[in-house]
């Protein structure tokens, strides 16, 4: 989206920059102070809620609305995660709004105007047990019907692909893959950041170290939302926190089929250039990228126990590592640079709610667990749809709150484990 | 690590030890219960950032369920109890109160 605020970026606007040292380059996005009212507030200026701003406007045509957020803007789990983008799940709800997400990353750098750094660059889900062959062919044959490009290969063709893997692992050996070549990564602040930009152009306000203290409502209601920055009035609010919403949702008066746990994630040192997929290795709970820095970006397993630490258990490190170095013999030297730790929020059937709440005009977002970073256009988009109409579109409504009471799961805890 | 002390074996086990089994003193709904105190019961939870009460069994010891007081915003623990136990014990409410002068157990509003 180019725009006179911020400046259109291009390779004009470099050489422009080149001849009179840089100084002309503006803020990506104003940093206002907030209004006593706005049509729509969105809690939480991560990836999911800025994207939900950003088709709110270019989608329905509605900029009356603030992005607030506690912290800083993608300091959540928007700049936890391991970057991985994939649509390759079972059940048809998650592979449609997925697989949404997927199509718009393929574009989001030309839309945004903005760099995310999309890089389809393969994604491979090892086989290590007879289970996972089973269970990973079903998936193709599953995606095959969704219209998800995504093939089962075998360790031959495996091996040519990542031909740092050590197929014999004596525990875990690899029996095949469920490959999709259209997964990949992309830079996860810049994902962020391009969005908050574009939202910004449009004349959103984007508030940063902004807390809600409390959510206003009257006979079932929304009213307002009071924050660390004063009171403010809106007609929608729109609860899009991940690790949170429980606290979020007690202030409106409801519960969450939520609990909140630790996610872990680290990183080695930078290396050469030595494999060009993302895997995941599920049955061991670990995944591996390289970064374009050339560091070994690995996943992996959450706590069982609730957690607002951000920060995990240690023996699930050592787990994640001990298989990975079994399953890729040669990183066993690396020295790890970083390891931290996001705080998900998961439910039972691992899957997200998109919903309207008992209170009227208050929408939730949020249950994306440990796989959200790969959802953020689709999740935006559907968000959007849900905001503005007040009803779920499509993507969004087989992902309501009313399916735990009608026992219609969208169940992937056990489709895909615990790596998402 | 986290430690937690099996109130029935007395072991002070590691976390490698021990299966996380969520939310404690969840009241089951019977037959009469609507689907509303039903989905309430199977799936709503409190999550709560601060003073949190769990189930937890010493699944590599003795095999027994029990319960403890854990804060999960700082990680500390306020101390283990058993399973058969209506509601958090005294010395976990003065242990609690000893941290949060403040804090007020909720199950005396219930009951």
């Amino acid at each position: 989206m180019p725009s006179a605020r911020s400046g259109h970026y291009s390779i004009f606007a470099i050489a422009r920059e080149a001849f009179r040292q840089h100084t002309g380059w503006q803020r990506a996005w104003a940093n206002p102070e907030p209004r006593s009212k706005y049509k729509v507030v969105i809690v939480g200026a991560g990836g999911h809620g800025l994207a939900t701003a950003y088709y709110l406007g270019k989608n329905f045509g509605i900029t009356d609305v603030a992005v607030i957020e506690k912290g800083w803007l993608g300091g959540g789990n928007t700049g936890r995660n391991t970057t991985i983008i994939r649509s390759n799940y079972l059940q048809d709800p998650s592979a449609a709004i997925y697989d949404k997400a997927l199509k718009l990353y393929e574009d989001l750098s030309q839309e945004l105007n903005y760099n995310v750094m999309f890089s389809p660059r393969g994604l491979i889900m090892l086989a290590q047990t007879e289970h996972e062959v089973r269970g990973y062919k079903r998936t193709v044959y599953a995606n095959n019907l969704q219209g998800v490009a995504t093939e089962w290969i075998e360790p031959a063709r495996l091996k040519e692909l990542v031909p740092i893997i050590n197929l014999e692992g004596p525990r875990y050996p690899v029996l095949g893959g469920l490959y999709q070549e259209r997964g990949g990564t992309a830079r996860h602040d810049a994902v962020a950041w391009g969005y908050a930009r574009a939202c910004s152009d449009m004349g959103m306000h984007i508030i940063q170290n902004c807390e809600v203290q409390g959510v206003e409502t009257e006979g079932g209601q929304l009213r307002a939302v009071n924050t660390s920055k004063g009171r403010i009035e809106c007609e929608k609010l729109a609860m899009v926190v991940a690790g949170h919403s429980s606290q979020l949702a007690e202030m409106a008066g409801f519960r969450l089929p939520i609990e909140s746990v630790a996610l872990q994630a680290l990183v080695s040192e930078p290396i050469k250039p030595c494999m060009d997929v993302v895997v995941m290795a599920n049955t061991v709970h670990g995944y591996l990228s390289q970064s374009d820095k050339g560091e070994m970006v690995i996943g992996g397993g959450t706590d069982g126990f609730n957690n607002f630490t951000q920060r995990g258990s240690w023996h699930h490190v050592e787990e994640t590592v001990r298989a990975l170095v079994e399953t890729f013999p040669m990183i066993s030297r690396l020295k790890m640079l970083r390891q931290w730790g996001g705080i998900v929020d998961m439910t039972g059937d691992r899957s997200p709610i998109l919903s309207t709440t008992p209170v009227r005009n208050i929408f939730v977002n949020c249950g994306w667990g440990t796989g959200g970073f790969k959802a953020i256009p689709g999740s935006g988009w559907a968000m959007a749809e849900l905001i503005a109409n007040g009803t779920p579109g499509p993507l969004a409504a087989e992902f309501g709150l009313n399916r735990f009471r009608e026992g219609r799961f969208i169940d992937e805890s056990v489709a895909a484990g615990v790596a998402h | 690590m986290l430690i937690l002390t099996c109130p029935y074996c007395g072991v002070a086990a590691e976390e490698t030890e021990l299966a996380p089994g969520g939310e404690a003193h969840l009241k089951r709904v019977g037959p009469d219960g609507d689907d509303q105190q039903f989905e309430a019961y199977m799936f709503d939870r409190k999550n709560e950032k601060g003073v949190h009460f769990e189930r937890w069994r010493h699944a590599y010891g003795c095999g027994k369920w029990f319960l403890a007081a854990r804060d999960t915003n700082t990680l500390q623990v306020y101390g283990t109890y058993r399973a058969q136990t209506p509601h958090p014990t005294d010395d976990i409410v003065a242990a609690i109160r000893k941290v949060s002068p403040d804090w007020n157990p909720d199950w005396t509003r219930a009951e």
